[in-house]
């Protein structure tokens, strides 16, 4: 039992978060406060829905670099609307939102699965242009926060039950993502062809046209996050989340997903994001400068990998009879 | 075709005219494409054809095109680093650090280099040592090496090089040929030569097609994909010595991006992203249309951001085309 | 070249039919063929009378016929209960995957082919080669499928493992349904099959019941033609030692393997798929470390740990995958032929190309290679070139001792003996020649000696003077004479 937990990444995620919350609340008491835990929750929430998507991706052996630019210019397009049309409700802003990023990532996916190029390469293709059609769309100006009507801003700081509206839609996108890719043929698919995508077309799965899915439901996530990042951080630049993506690939990574494919929880990711949401909260608190966050997260990503690439090790084939017997 | 005559005569070594074959090459459609920018370039502002303007433009690739020649080698044999600006970062950072102890020129050089080399090593060390899968190593390593510029750095700046450091990325060899231009056509001749002409290099077309098979055949592969981890590193570090001399100062956050930019070149260029094929020359070509793009929009005064647009989509046409006109010839066939 | 041609074959519900024939003989396409991966040019198959069209994996699937393949075509990280019902998972009223009965009927089936040991939540990549052969059983259970096809399911288990299967097979057989099953094993063959139906080169040569048939008989019949025919006789003056292996183990792969290989002999090497041979090879070329055993080359004890190491010690592999391990596929033949000689053919490392087109050409002529140029990509040539391709890499080494490991399968007939005649040639020039095959003709019209796999261990070794095949197919498969 102890072994399979040691085996377990989740287990083994789940431990370096708890050790890790529970060294700062040594010190610190006020760090471990049930307040202060939601207040951490709240501010990964957009790491976790875009590290979920990543890990859609990611799972059909696939990867998406223009998350962050996709969530600029998602983001940059609902701002501008919402100043031409501060009347407009937050719900058609949400699906504006949704929709745009999801045209974005469709983009990805017809490339990846019509043409066949490989996806570093149409993603690091799409990484420029989108953060490049934002600045057209601007005009390389931003929006600021006073440009941005309160609903627009208010919406997802709104209490309900006491936590606010962004950790809810954090915790619906898990909840979502979990039936998904847990209780529905093609979240299955998605497994399998990353699993063995010989074995998935023996078994009557379009690999091709999976991918392609896999690229929309990343985009669909980017483009919602595009709009609750910007009404969070209030201002709408070319700027915006420049970099992220491999911030997203890093919760991935720590999650415990395979690169190669095939192999991962949400679980897994949703802590991944949470480890390094933590590690940026803890450090001021530790009076320790927040220039450490970058290099502990690219220690942490190592480490992950390393640890699950020895869980990975499969064994050569037995043809002696006493060793096929021991 | 009878076999009776294959089995008699010679097997010739190619039936290509070598002269036809390179007319129908990817690197003569990057020159016509590299002539095509020039053109409109001239055309688009007065000022470009002067010789002062030509040089200037040349900075806009140098520093990444000097990482884009060994990024080309180790994606040929199946690798990618990642790394290489955060190499360059931790480099320039270093090198900062190392002034304030006093170091002259030649010692910050070194310095610079040599943490090219360690921070290559690092990352040879881990895809081939445990066996690592290079994209994420470097992902993790990317974080790393510039995490610990930050570290050192902060939001501090370190300025006042030395003046005779100011050479690399500001001198001038003669006229108006700068130093970095020489320094880079000077690898360019090196890399591609290393690459088209030794033994070296075609191993490393044979690990990019076939790792199991270049094994199989007596290459020692993991070598020589740490020996290439070690010359990204080091050439990391070299771009780190000009770009940091260029701007004369350091921040943690220099050349934030650089790895994708050195990676579209490499693409661009016509090594394929899954490895096995590719050239300098077409590296080299690429390089120079990518800063020709950005200097042609520089001077209609559009933002390098919008260029940053062409070059996405000049990255995914150059590889869309074609497969699509395959498709279509194959289409019109039947 | 036609993998097959004109076969009629029926199969019976509630029976067993074996499939018997050499490798190559086209069993395997006949397998793909009926699990709707391949699509035949001409003839009909037929489904309880109908006439059926196999179009896909899925449409083949969903007709009733499934397949054990000899490796496992799963999924190594999807659990048990998964591997067994994916595409066809019980849903919940929702329309989501419903785990729990999922789970529960993947017990249920598990437990009536007495496999309840298997946990339906374990990964997949956890479980024996023999428990995932039980995987893909329960799989083709779960549809309650018409035709089993088992494609050489034994050939990496255990014997225990092995009575294990063969309950399972006639469980199958009681639920009425139609099994073909594909094996070299003569004794399994005549435990658990009703019928049998022989292929040689594609073709169908021979059927019935195999309780009016002598085992002899059938291996006569898998055989064929008579041997000394289509093989050259090599006059070659046999030497002294070239190598010596002696107690040469693995801790899970082979173990004390001691052989004498002379200058111009052809040592063969014969088993079943799976007896170790190539786990062998791989040690003696230096691509896996054994733990215990000395290699002896012309009287000089060797340490091999890479594949370097042996080309320079004068030892060569041809490996039996020649597009996974011997081609850079994509690059042109002469680069493949140069590779391991540009020490040689270069100047200070500087590629000197007239010199690498002199080589090749010399290497491959000789091989009468048929290529349109020797810069031309090696993928794109046919099996049987892309072979030669590879030898002739290997004999511009000029190699003491070279291995070649499965050397004709899969390649036309004029090529093989454009191999085969080549092999003779190599001996009588002095060099040695190990030939790892499991083609019967073969290691009788090529061998001086014979050495004879079985699960690792070597069996026994045969001088091949009057040597049966009958006695090597008992050696092979563990028969006593």
């Amino acid at each position: 039992m102890i072994q399979r937990l040691l085996k377990s990444r989740e287990a083994l995620l789940a431990a370096a978060i708890i050790g890790l919350i529970a060294a700062v609340a040594t010190r610190y008491p006020a760090f471990a406060a049930p307040v202060n835990l939601a207040q951490a929750f709240n501010d990964t929430s957009i790491l976790i829905i875009l590290a979920l998507a990543q890990m859609t991706v990611i799972l059909t052996r696939s990867i998406d670099l223009s998350t962050a630019s996709n969530l600029c210019f998602t983001g940059m397009a609902v701002a501008m609307l919402n100043r031409a049309h501060p009347e407009l409700p937050i719900a058609l802003i949400i699906g504006v939102s949704l929709l745009w990023g999801l045209a974005l990532g469709a983009f990805n996916g017809l490339l990846v699965w019509k043409i066949g190029i490989p996806p570093i390469v149409v993603t690091l293709g799409t990484l420029t242009i989108y953060r490049g059609l934002t600045f057209v769309l601007s005009g390389g100006a931003w929006v600021n926060a006073d440009k941005m009507s309160p609903a627009f801003i208010e919406f997802q700081r709104q209490a309900l039950l006491g936590i606010p509206v962004l950790s809810w839609i954090a915790i619906a996108v898990i909840a979502a993502f979990f039936v998904f890719l847990r209780y529905t043929k093609l979240g299955r698919d998605i497994y399998a062809i990353g699993v063995n995508p010989t074995a998935a077309v023996y078994t009557g799965i379009d690999v091709g046209r999976t991918k392609f899915i896999a690229f929309c439901i990343s985009g669909l996530a980017s483009g919602l996050a595009g709009y609750l990042w910007i009404s969070r951080y209030v201002i709408a630049s070319v700027e915006v989340a420049n970099g992220y993506e491999l911030n997203v690939i890093a919760a991935c990574v720590i999650g415990g997903i395979s690169i190669a494919g095939g192999v991962g929880s949400v679980a897994g990711t949703v802590m991944g994001a949470l480890f390094l949401g933590l590690i940026g909260l803890a450090l001021p608190v530790i009076n320790v400068s927040p220039f450490w966050q970058l290099a502990i997260s690219g220690a942490a990503i190592l480490v992950a990998i390393i640890l699950n690439a020895r869980g990975e090790k499969s064994q050569g084939r037995l043809i002696l009879k006493k060793a096929a017997q021991a | 075709m009878s076999s009776e005559i294959i089995h008699t005569r010679q097997i010739p070594d190619r039936l290509d005219k070598p002269f036809s074959a390179a007319v129908r090459s990817w690197e003569t459609l990057l020159l016509v494409v590299a002539f095509m920018v020039f053109v409109f370039n001239s055309f688009a502002s007065p000022h470009f054809l002067d010789a002062w303007t030509l040089s200037d433009m040349t900075f806009n690739f140098t520093e990444k095109a000097l990482i884009a020649l060994p990024m080309a080698l180790l994606i040929i044999a199946g690798e990618i680093d990642l790394s290489v600006a955060a190499i360059l970062a931790l480099s320039s950072t270093l090198m900062g650090f190392a002034m304030q102890f006093g170091f002259g020129t030649p010692a910050l050089v070194c310095v610079g280099v040599i943490i090219g080399l360690a921070c290559g090593a690092f990352n040879g060390l881990l895809v081939t040592g445990l066996n690592l899968p290079s994209i994420v190593v470097t992902i993790g390593t990317m974080s790393l090496f510039r995490g610990l510029a930050f570290i050192i750095l902060g939001d501090q700046v370190y300025k006042n090089y030395p003046d005779s450091f100011a050479y690399f990325g500001q001198g001038y060899v003669t006229w108006v040929v700068s130093f970095e231009l020489v320094l880079f056509l000077l690898f360019a001749v090196v890399f591609g030569f290393l690459l088209h002409f030794t033994t070296f290099g075609r191993k490393l077309y044979f690990i990019g097609r076939n790792p199991v098979s270049a094994q199989f055949s007596g290459v020692n592969v993991k070598r020589m994909k740490f020996t290439l981890f070690c010359l990204t590193g080091v050439m990391s570090g070299l771009a780190s010595v000009l770009l940091t001399s260029r701007l004369g100062s350091t921040r943690p956050s220099i050349a934030q991006g650089f790895e994708l930019e050195a990676i579209t070149m490499v693409v661009l260029g016509g090594v394929a992203i899954t490895g096995g094929a590719g050239s300098i020359l077409g590296v080299v070509l690429a390089a120079l249309i990518m800063g020709l793009v950005t200097f042609g929009f520089g001077l209609l005064n559009v933002p390098g951001i919008v260029m940053s647009i062409f070059v996405g989509l000049l990255l995914i046409a150059v590889i869309a085309l074609p497969i699509l006109w395959t498709r279509f010839m194959w289409v019109l066939k039947k | 070249m036609r993998a097959l041609h004109n076969v009629n074959l029926s199969l019976y519900p509630g029976q067993v039919t074996a499939l018997v024939g050499e490798n190559g003989a086209g069993k395997s396409t006949l397998v793909k063929i009926l699990t709707g991966i391949y699509q035949p040019d001409e003839g009909t198959i037929a489904l309880d009378g109908k006439p059926v069209t196999l179009a896909s994996a899925q449409s083949a699937f969903e007709l009733g016929i499934t397949a054990i393949h000899q490796e496992t075509v799963l999924f190594d990280d999807l659990t048990v209960a998964e591997n067994i019902w994916l595409g066809h998972a019980p849903r919940t009223r929702l329309g989501l995957i419903d785990w729990t009965a999922m789970n529960s009927q993947a017990r249920a089936v598990l437990a009536q082919m007495h496999a309840a040991h298997i946990a339906p939540d374990a990964r997949l990549r956890d479980l024996s080669i023999a428990n995932k052969h039980l995987v893909a059983v329960a799989r083709s259970m779960s549809i309650d499928a018409r035709v089993v096809v088992m494609d050489e399911p034994t050939a990496a288990l255990s014997a225990k493992e092995i009575n294990e299967l063969y309950d399972l097979v006639a469980l199958l057989k009681s639920q009425g349904k139609a099994i073909l099953f594909i094996s070299h094993k003569f004794d399994e063959i005549y435990k658990i099959a009703d019928r049998y139906t022989v292929f040689r080169d594609g073709e169908q040569v021979g059927e019935g019941f195999l309780k009016d048939t002598a085992q002899n008989d059938l291996v006569k019949l898998m055989v064929g033609r008579s041997v000394d025919k289509v093989f050259p006789k090599h006059h070659a003056e046999i030497g002294g030692s070239v190598l010596a292996v002696a107690g040469l183990s693995h801790p899970t792969e082979f173990e004390n393997i001691s052989f004498d290989l002379h200058r111009g002999e052809i040592l063969g090497f014969y088993g079943l798929v799976g007896a170790g041979r190539t786990e062998v090879m791989k040690a003696l070329f230096g691509m896996t470390r054994p733990s215990a055993g000395k290699i002896t080359v012309e009287g000089k004890p060797l340490v091999i740990d890479s594949a370097e190491g042996a080309i320079d010690a004068g030892i060569v592999y041809v490996p039996e995958e020649r597009g996974a391990q011997g081609l850079g596929g994509g690059l042109p033949i002469f680069m493949n032929v140069s590779l391991p000689s540009l020490k040689r053919t270069s100047k200070n490392a500087v590629l000197r190309l007239k010199n690498e087109f002199d080589l090749a050409r010399r290497y491959t002529e000789r091989l009468d290679l048929r290529a349109a140029s020797l810069s031309q990509d090696v993928s794109t040539l046919s099996g049987g070139n892309q072979q030669k391709v590879v030898i002739a890499k290997w004999l511009a080494m000029s190699p003491k001792v070279i291995i070649l490991d499965e050397p004709t399968k899969g390649i036309d007939i004029g090529s093989k003996a454009a191999v085969h005649e080549f092999m003779a040639q190599l001996v009588s020039e002095g060099m040695a020649v190990i030939m790892v095959s499991s083609e019967i003709p073969e290691i009788l019209g090529m061998s001086d000696r014979v050495v004879v796999m079985r699960e690792g261990l070597i069996t026994a070794t045969f001088e091949n003077k009057n040597l049966k095949p009958e006695t090597l197919v008992r050696a092979a498969a563990g028969i006593a004479a």
